[in-house]
């Protein structure tokens, strides 16, 4: 398998476990042209990501074009060091990935 | 149609965010990307379509930490955190894009009412940050002035 295309870090700290999460995907707009070609370069971007705390859906972020390119994102909730945590996304083209890693 | 579909969604997360608490189910509920309120040009579309109103109120416990000047438009970060208890939704639009709606992130169980990210931004506008709670929605806006080609803002 190849590398996987998510990067994550989940800190617990004071009870909260703070997710921060890389992906790595060009997120294309459909909107930019090849300087070469002159042709539009069709839309390819992830259309929604998901994340699980103990097998239990704690966020579902829903992304449009306007999220930047190799994604960030962060988010917080109530949970302590040694959880699961799991993340997956899936883009417009039907691609996905998804990634499991411990609470530190 | 859409819409009473997304508000019946929304008013169940409450049922479904307690029956995951109690380990009855696993909710793994994923909804159809929002073709209508992504595509929408401007920004009452794009909140009709992503919370079923265009109506919310302003509100001070919604924080946007977000730069002043975006040096690059590409990669703006944006930070929303709120002090609003039972958040169930964040949005975040920008409201000079060819689309505003950048993203909907529906909190479920567990999760705090923060979330950061970067987006993009076509040019000079607000960043509009909308919180669901209780059913009503609060939202927040903050200028990002986006210089680009460096010739300031």
């Amino acid at each position: 398998m190849a590398k996987s295309s998510i990067k994550i870090r989940a800190k617990a700290k004071d009870g909260v476990v703070t997710v921060k999460t890389l992906i790595s995907h060009k997120m294309e707009t459909g909107l930019r042209k090849d300087k070469k070609t002159g042709k539009v370069i069709p839309a390819h971007f992830i259309e929604s990501v998901d994340c699980e705390h103990n097998g239990a859906a704690v966020v579902n972020a829903e992304w449009g074009v306007a999220i930047s390119k190799n994604p960030y994102m962060s988010i917080k909730f109530a949970g302590a060091s040694g959880d699961s945590v799991k993340l997956s996304w899936k883009d417009n083209t039907g691609k996905s990935d998804s990634f499991e890693t411990k609470v530190k | 149609m859409q819409r009473r579909h997304f508000l019946k969604n929304t008013m169940a997360t409450g049922a479904v965010a307690l029956a995951a608490a109690s380990g009855l189910l696993v909710p793994v509920q994923v909804l159809a990307w929002n073709k209508k309120a992504f595509d929408a040009k401007d920004v009452q579309g794009a909140m009709k379509g992503a919370i079923g109103t265009e109506l919310t109120e302003a509100s001070d416990k919604i924080k946007i930490k977000a730069p002043d000047i975006a040096e690059n438009g590409a990669v703006v970060p944006v930070t929303i955190s709120s002090t609003l208890s039972g958040v169930t939704s964040i949005t975040i639009l920008s409201e000079k894009n060819g689309t505003p709606l950048v993203a909907k992130f529906n909190l479920k169980g567990k999760a705090e009412a923060f979330v950061a990210t970067r987006i993009k931004m076509g040019k000079t506008s607000n960043v509009i940050a909308i919180c669901e709670s209780g059913g009503k929605f609060y939202s927040a806006r903050k200028e990002v002035k986006v210089t680009i080609g460096g010739c300031g803002g």
